[in-house]
């Protein structure tokens, strides 16, 4: 069993366009999917959402501005790690997750430990 | 109460007793001396109540043949000189030595003081509830091993063993400090989770064994509860869990101790004054922001403890489901929320789950698969049903299964 890092990138600028009760219900979605993969004890960190924009160090740290912003389409949004085989099995488990309904994509890259 | 019954009875309650109290001024080092004195006690009482007739007050009796055994094995030369004489004169240098304090304070500290001291990380839980049995609650080894349905030896290894470890640790007889109080409440907690359950659970045939073991847990935690620096929300939260879980205890075997599902049982008999204890326990546990695993299952028992199948029921309950797997997963969480699964999305979409846990050597997963194929497919019902009888452990479960194959 390996760990592997989601990491969630969708337009994220949709969602202030949902309004009150399609975001409760995408929230629901996206409950059922993180305990449909909990349930199969591949959960090994829910993970966060990230808030909508940070700062961005550069240079040899002494450069830095503001950002990302969410204008940009592929916006990373949150991630959680789970726990697979392979990364087939990996792919198998983002399946329904409610990014995609953001039109979002999710990143899996396996973690390998220092 | 009956000669028979008073002995049994004041051993449960008094012998951890005395031998926290005991053990907190020989220091924990000692604690195998403590036992000595308070097993000797009782031995006494045996001894001597059955042609000299009960004292009035049995307890003051046994505090002071305790206080006096206490003081004669103090002065006993040998062992002050050796063991306890360093330890006690380090800790009370000006007190008294030979004030043993058995008043309600000091009982109950040192028994809160013990709880945290067996159940100290540096051993297995296993060997903490054992511990916690023998020391705090006053169960014999042969009632321990009954409990755990193993032998005297093994029992007696894994207690010996334990104090080893914990004298080794230098485990003292004291509160945690406040900063560490919240971690080492975890253990304590767990291992007062896994007594409880050990009653409510166990395949043990004798009854009054098992409601003991379930109203220990709910002694001890309730000290937690009212000593006010462990008086915690999750505390509180177990102790509620606790009420709802032993508010079914009478109505789940019925008069020929055979167990009686949920759905069959008489909801008369549900005792419906610990489900408003532990309503009111739940509600003070809703503080603070820290949402722990009992919150979760307090709250799915709480559910539990309304009859009527509404759609909100199973809602609220596949919710917190959801939410417990994601806090921690565990095999018999995940096959109830399935269940709760079926209850709120049907049955096909409960397949479909039910068949990634992938749990295929489980018999409750056969079990559930059973129950979820009755309708939609009598052949898979019955395979997995058959499955599940095979794999079944106990008696009651092979019973459960066969009533279900049998209704197919």
């Amino acid at each position: 069993m390996k760990d592997f890092l989601l990491i969630f990138r969708a337009d994220y600028t949709r969602l202030a366009t949902l309004s009150d009760e399609e975001r409760q219900a995408m929230t629901k979605r996206y409950i059922d999917w993180v305990s449909s993969i909990a349930a199969n004890d591949s959960l090994v960190d829910r993970g966060n959402r990230l808030a909508p924009t940070g700062k961005v160090v550069s240079g040899t740290g002494d450069v830095v501005t503001n950002g990302p912003y969410t204008e940009i389409k592929e916006f990373i949004g949150g991630y959680s790690i789970i726990r697979a085989g392979s990364y087939e099995d990996a792919v198998a488990l983002t399946k329904s997750s409610p990014v995609f309904e953001l039109n979002g994509k999710i990143e899996i890259r396996e973690i390998t430990p220092i | 109460m009956h000669q028979q019954e008073l002995i049994p009875h004041l051993f449960r309650t008094e012998f951890g007793r005395i031998t926290a109290v005991l053990c907190k001024l020989f220091g924990f080092e000692n604690i195998n001396v403590a036992e000595d004195i308070t097993s000797e006690t009782f031995l006494a009482a045996l001894d001597t109540w059955p042609y000299k007739g009960i004292p009035e007050n049995p307890q003051a009796w046994l505090y002071t043949v305790a206080k006096n055994k206490a003081k004669n094995s103090l002065t006993r030369k040998q062992l002050f000189d050796q063991k306890i004489s360093p330890a006690v004169q380090a800790e009370h240098p000006t007190e008294d030595v030979m004030e043993i304090d058995l008043t309600d304070r000091n009982i109950s500290d040192s028994q809160l003081q013990m709880l945290f001291a067996v159940c100290h990380p540096s051993i297995p839980p296993e060997a903490q509830i054992g511990l916690a049995l023998r020391i705090l609650c006053g169960f014999g080894i042969d009632e321990i091993a009954h409990a755990f349905l193993s032998n005297k030896e093994t029992i007696n290894k894994r207690l010996l063993r334990a104090k080893e470890k914990l004298r080794a640790a230098r485990v003292k007889m004291e509160f945690p400090p406040e900063n560490e109080l919240k971690a080492r409440l975890q253990p304590v907690l767990t291992t007062l989770y896994l007594l409880f359950n050990e009653g409510y659970y166990s395949e043990t045939e004798n009854e009054i064994l098992r409601k003991d073991l379930c109203d220990e847990a709910m002694r001890l935690l309730k000290m937690l509860i009212d000593y006010p620096l462990t008086n915690k929300p999750e505390v509180n939260a177990l102790f509620a869990l606790m009420c709802f879980q032993a508010s079914r205890f009478a109505a789940r075997k019925d008069k020929n101790g055979e167990i009686v599902l949920y759905e069959d049982q008489e909801e008369s008999l549900w005792d419906k004054e610990l489900i408003t204890i532990g309503a009111l326990h739940l509600n003070m546990a809703a503080q603070g922001s820290y949402l722990s695993k009992y919150h979760l299952e307090a709250s799915i028992a709480y559910w539990h403890t309304i009859k009527a199948d509404t759609p909100e029921k199973w809602e609220n309950i596949l919710y917190l489901y959801n939410h417990l797997l994601v806090i921690e997963y565990s095999p018999v969480a995940a096959l109830n929320r399935t269940y709760a699964l079926a209850r709120v999305k049907g049955n096909e979409a409960a397949i479909a789950e039910a068949e990634k846990l992938n749990l295929t050597n489980n018999p409750f997963y056969h079990t559930l698969l059973g129950e979820l194929y009755k309708d939609i497919d009598t052949l898979k019902a019955k395979e997995h049903l058959l499955n599940a009888l095979r794999l079944a452990k106990t008696d009651t479960d092979k019973k459960t299964i066969y009533a279900k194959l049998e209704a197919l």
